[in-house]
């Protein structure tokens, strides 16, 4: 395996976070058991939720790495993850799973079977999220679920999927603890029937400001304690300065470049222990919260770029140090991933809309390259004011082929979150996390609550309702495919059918928030979100400014292709019938070439600039966005949808059939907005054609991948046409694009020799992933993702 | 009308930007290393995919000349029978078969270009015309397509051989942007050898639209033995200059065979397989050659 880092502390730090096996460590969840049997029912529930935390803390084992600058691990070392069994507690079964499965795996402590058995379990299993979410949803739902007509986020993981804002730069926990107190006072007993509610959670926010300040005081005494040993004088001026560091955060705002990443990891770790949120948590416009701290430490001459580049490295070995928590089930099928999606966004505008692009930008983009790590997943948004300089080194990184950075248009998102309600200066502080997801960094909850099936819909609308894969009646009965006379009957059905799968949908998700928000509140994450302590309300319970519930539509490329199979064969040209084509579903296009020839080759497709395509998912889309859009959820904001898919477009393919575009039964669907595989076949420009034809802006973000061998790309002239096809698809309003560049044959010798590309990283999703650790299917996916080349 | 064989977007080696290039069909010369041998004639013919064929002969039931048929267990197209119909394409049920050569009116063309307009107005790009040999089509057609290319602000480059009457040239010549301009060889024993015309009249029409103040990209297909020496660049060099054509670009494009694997395709043998590219070396040098005979903006590729 390649060394990479800029210096010998980089890549021994870098060597370990990356070779390190991830590992199950149980102290968090021993930790909790405790406090919960010692304090449960005398204590509120925010209150409790917050001794969790500070017990944790309190007691855990500290971990400051050999040559690390950047100080703290969620669990006892790098590649440990903690359990949360407040959300899901896993079976012995799930651990032996855990510990043995082939991807994916974590391994588990002999003991930790044992402990799990005799102490977890009993006290956790009728307790968790997960079996009150499951007691509590509908005989529809649950068929719905196990179907895969969607997935369900909340099922063993919280909510949160959330981004830092600058204020953590600007205050340290003793203020926000002024913050609270003040709240408190100002508590109205007299008139406010929620005061006492109120009470509990502002006495929980500052019980886990305690928390965090515990933890940043013991580093403290850790490092001097390090110190003391040190043989290497180097090396202990080093752990006296972080001794001092943690000493000034996270209790006091940072005072310089060095203390603000640290601030940073402490608030990191606060909010990934306090709960096991999706997304972990991101550090959102990060080269604009450190270029003052940047700026002034160069000025006083305690900083260079070199000094400056090698903090942020040793920042991204702290991300990439952390696992995302082991999943089970379905929700390990839709997210099979070590990734937890923590991301930044580089670039983009200032609050008062100039061009955000500084020093500290192009650092971060020295980093990415040079650290070439799964996490943090590093993005840069891309403004019509952003230097062409920027953009092109951008696409320089980009185009080495592993999917990093993706490009974001920065006018698409201040548009999008103007569109859903927030100001013009909050918008324009967002950007996008977890894989593309729009979101007022610092003031919104922007939940994502599962992803939902489309061309599945289809399937079951050609069966009057009834699904052939689990054999049961999921549907409305509407009519098989041959009841339908006109291509107008059926796409009739189609919407009703779709409508009806919504409202279950989000029946469900509704109770589920009420769910979290009683018994899993988050008052570390509240502290830090605008305007959870000036309303003295949870993250949870609607707390934030602004609080959107997601709803991320997968296959449109799919059911774009399948709808036009039909109308084009079947109703228009009549070339065969309805009764051949439900026939050659039903035989998985055995014995059907004719008819298979005709749908995947004599057909329009999406991704052509074809308008006989483009024209029917742009009416999908509408139909889908208009039946989500505007429902209200449980905190007192809306449901919006976004077009993403994870690698849920393996799973959602796995429970179909074949489909009338040719797709064989149980292989993938297509993902985000990209056209379905080898759909494509006019280049780049006439699939982000297509793709601008969405309404871009009715979302909450979009996600195109764009595969190209390397000789597209290579050269000046290459890079410049590269950067001129992101420039032109975001005045189209296309929300995000990313690149994957690596031509088949490397990744055909990778799926066969995995031994030889244990470093081959590609783009996935919103994230990439080592190709290595993709399942068979997913990696056969991403081999056949069409490559744009042109001679 | 003209036969159109493809239209290429976002084509990055043919002229400036992100383009679209249109490849006409029908061509006078007869390069023996042509990529695009399927432009060379100017009908429509038939392409199919031998090796990959399985013999299912769904074909010959739907060929309604009974061109095709079975022979020594391979599937026989009969190019005098067939008249291009298409039919066959529908039946083939692996997609191997297919036309070459689509008509489109002028309008359905100027449509399908400014589809990637906004492609062109960022990137400096434009329409690249190309064949085949653009200048031999129906230059009614051509001159009303770049008229409404040029109307709508779209910026047009001729890629074109030289083998034409001059008049074409002049006609197009107020609409059009850049020539991209072959030169082969100075040696027209060796130019008629492997190139089947002569090079007087591809020289003179390059003098010709050079006076008249045209924009030119002069392209060299570098190929070791037909130009792959210092003499034939020195020459190239030599004529350049006495002629004082105006040079705004030289593209050293080194020989490659991948279009050799179409010849089969169209029942025809590629005769270029004793042919080779130029080391990267060599290359480098022929860059260097010109540069000290004073010109600039010499690349290698397109």
């Amino acid at each position: 395996m390649e060394k990479r880092g800029m210096n010998e502390r980089i890549q021994a730090l870098r060597e370990k976070s990356v070779n390190t096996q991830p590992h199950i460590d149980l102290e968090r969840a021993k930790s909790e058991t405790e406090t919960y049997k010692k304090y449960e029912g005398e204590m509120s529930i925010p209150e409790l939720r917050a001794q969790v935390l500070y017990d944790y803390f309190s007691t855990k084992t500290l971990y400051i790495g050999e040559g690390e600058l950047i100080v703290g691990e969620k669990g006892d070392s790098p590649q440990a993850s903690p359990t949360f069994p407040e959300l899901c507690c896993h079976t012995v079964e799930d651990m032996h799973v855990m510990n043995d499965r082939e991807l994916i795996n974590f391994k588990v402590k002999e003991e930790d079977y044992d402990y799990q058995e005799k102490v977890i379990i009993p006290y956790w299993d009728h307790r968790s999220t997960r079996h009150k979410i499951l007691a509590n949803m509908t005989d529809e739902w649950k068929a719905c679920y196990g179907a895969g007509i969607f997935t369900e986020f909340m099922e063993q993981r919280g909510p949160g999927h959330t981004v830092g804002s600058f204020k953590i730069y600007e205050k340290g926990f003793l203020d926000y603890k002024e913050d609270i107190q003040k709240s408190l006072d100002a508590l109205d007993f007299y008139n406010d029937k929620e005061a006492f509610d109120k009470r509990n959670q502002l006495r929980g926010m500052a019980k886990a400001c305690d928390a965090i300040m515990v933890l940043g005081e013991r580093y403290a005494a850790y490092a001097r304690e390090l110190a003391e040993k040190e043989a290497d004088p180097k090396r202990k001026e080093e752990l006296l300065q972080i001794a001092a560091n943690c000493d000034v955060v996270p209790a006091h705002k940072p005072e310089t470049y060095w203390q603000a990443i640290q601030m940073y990891w402490f608030v990191h770790l606060g909010v990934t222990s306090e709960l096991n949120p999706w997304d972990a948590y991101s550090p959102g416009r990060l080269d604009q919260h450190l270029n003052p701290f940047y700026e002034k430490d160069v000025e006083a001459g305690i900083l260079d770029d070199e000094k400056a580049l090698e903090l942020l490295e040793c920042l991204w070995v702290k991300f990439n140090n952390q696992p995302a928590p082991p999943k089970v089930g379905i929700t390990l099928k839709e997210s099979s991933t070590y990734t937890d999606f923590a991301n930044l966004n580089t670039g983009g505008i200032t609050p008062n809309g100039e061009n955000g692009v500084n020093n500290v930008s192009y650092l971060i983009l020295d980093c990415m390259d040079e650290m070439k790590l799964l996490q943090p997943s590093s993005n840069v948004q891309i403004s019509r004011k952003t230097p062409q300089k920027f953009l092109k080194r951008a696409c320089e990184v980009s185009r080495k082929g592993w999917g990093q950075p993706a490009f974001y248009n920065t006018e698409a998102i201040i548009q999008e979150l103007m569109n859903a309600g927030k100001s013009l200066e909050d918008a324009r502080r967002g950007g996008t996390s977890g894989c593309v997801e729009t979101g007022a960094f610092g003031n919104e909850a922007y939940i994502l609550t599962g992803y939902f099936n489309i061309p599945k819909i289809f399937e079951l609308t050609l069966n009057n309702g009834y699904d052939k894969m689990t054999d049961q009646q999921l549907g409305l009965k509407l009519g098989y495919a041959t009841d339908f006379k006109t291509y107008e009957e059926l796409y009739d059905a189609f919407k009703k059918q779709m409508k009806y799968f919504i409202d279950i949908k989000i029946q469900g998700s509704n109770v589920i928030e009420k769910i979290f928000a009683e018994y899993m509140p988050v008052p570390f994450l509240s502290i830090i979100t605008n305007d959870c302590i000036s309303k003295g309300k949870d993250y949870n319970s609607g707390g934030a400014r602004y609080n959107t519930k997601y709803l991320q539509g997968v296959g449109i490329g799919t059911i774009t292709d399948c709808l036009a199979a039909v109308k084009y064969n079947v109703y228009d040209k009549k070339t065969f019938t309805m009764e051949e084509l439900m026939q050659a579903l039903d035989d998985n296009f055995e014995g059907h070439d004719r008819i298979l020839n005709l749908v995947r080759n004599k057909t329009p497709k999406y991704g052509n600039d074809d308008d006989y395509a483009d024209d029917i998912m742009r009416d999908v889309f509408e139909y889908y966005r208009s039946q989500v859009t505007g429902r209200p959820n449980m905190l007192g904001g809306m449901y919006r949808i976004n077009m993403l898919p994870t690698t849920c477009h393996v799973y959602f393919g796995d429970v179909m059939m074949a489909s009338p575009n040719g797709r064989l039964a149980h292989k993938p669907v297509s993902e985000g907005i990209s056209p379905e595989k080898g759909a494509d076949v006019n280049g780049p420009t006439a699939v982000v054609k297509s793709c601008a034809k969405m309404d871009h802006l009715q979302t909450g973000g979009t996600l195109l991948n764009q595969k190209f061998t390397p000789s597209v790309v290579a050269g000046e002239e290459g890079l410049d046409q590269m950067a001129n096809l992101v420039r032109t698809y975001f005045n189209m309003d296309g929300h995000h694009i990313q690149f994957n560049v690596i031509d088949r044959e490397t990744l055909i010798q990778a799926q066969k020799h995995p031994e030889d590309y244990k470093d081959l990283i590609v783009r996935v999703a919103g994230y990439s992933d080592h190709f290595r650790n993709l399942s068979k299917a997913l990696q056969d996916e991403i081999i056949e993702r069409t490559e744009q080349s042109f001679n | 009308m003209s036969l159109i064989t493809s239209i290429q977007k976002y084509s990055i080696h043919d002229g400036d930007g992100i383009r679209t290039t249109v490849f006409f069909k029908g061509c006078l010369l007869k390069c023996v290393w042509c990529h695009n041998p399927e432009t060379q004639n100017y009908k429509k013919q038939p392409s199919y995919d031998r090796e990959r064929c399985v013999g299912c002969l769904s074909c010959e039931k739907a060929c309604p000349q009974k061109a095709i048929h079975e022979e020594n267990g391979k599937v026989v197209t009969d190019l005098k029978l067939c008249d291009a119909c298409g039919t066959c394409t529908d039946y083939c049920n692996l997609n191997l078969r297919e036309i070459i050569g689509k008509e489109y009116t002028v309008d359905e063309l100027v449509k399908e270009l400014r589809k990637d307009e906004m492609f062109y107005e960022e990137s400096g790009g434009g329409v690249t015309l190309s064949g085949g040999e653009v200048m031999t089509a129906d230059m009614d057609y051509v001159e009303e397509l770049c008229k409404k290319l040029v109307h709508h602000g779209i910026t047009v480059t001729i890629d074109t051989c030289g083998q034409a009457p001059y008049e074409n040239f002049e006609r197009l010549l107020p609409y059009v942007n850049t020539f991209l301009y072959d030169i082969k060889t100075m040696d027209n024993e060796i130019h008629k050898r492997y190139i089947g015309a002569g090079n007087e009249l591809i020289l003179s029409n390059l003098e010709k639209i050079s006076a008249a103040g045209a924009r030119i990209y002069i392209r060299i297909p570098t190929i070791r033995e037909v130009n792959g020496t210092d003499k034939a660049m020195n020459d190239i060099i030599a004529y350049l200059k006495e002629k004082n054509i105006q040079v705004a670009q030289v593209n050293l494009l080194p020989y490659h065979n991948t279009g050799s694997g179409k010849y089969v395709k169209i029942g025809k043998v590629y005769e270029g397989t004793e042919l080779h590219a130029p080391s990267k070396e060599e290359m480098n040098h022929f860059v260097e050659l010109f540069k000290s005979a004073g010109f600039h903006n010499i690349k290698i590729g397109g």
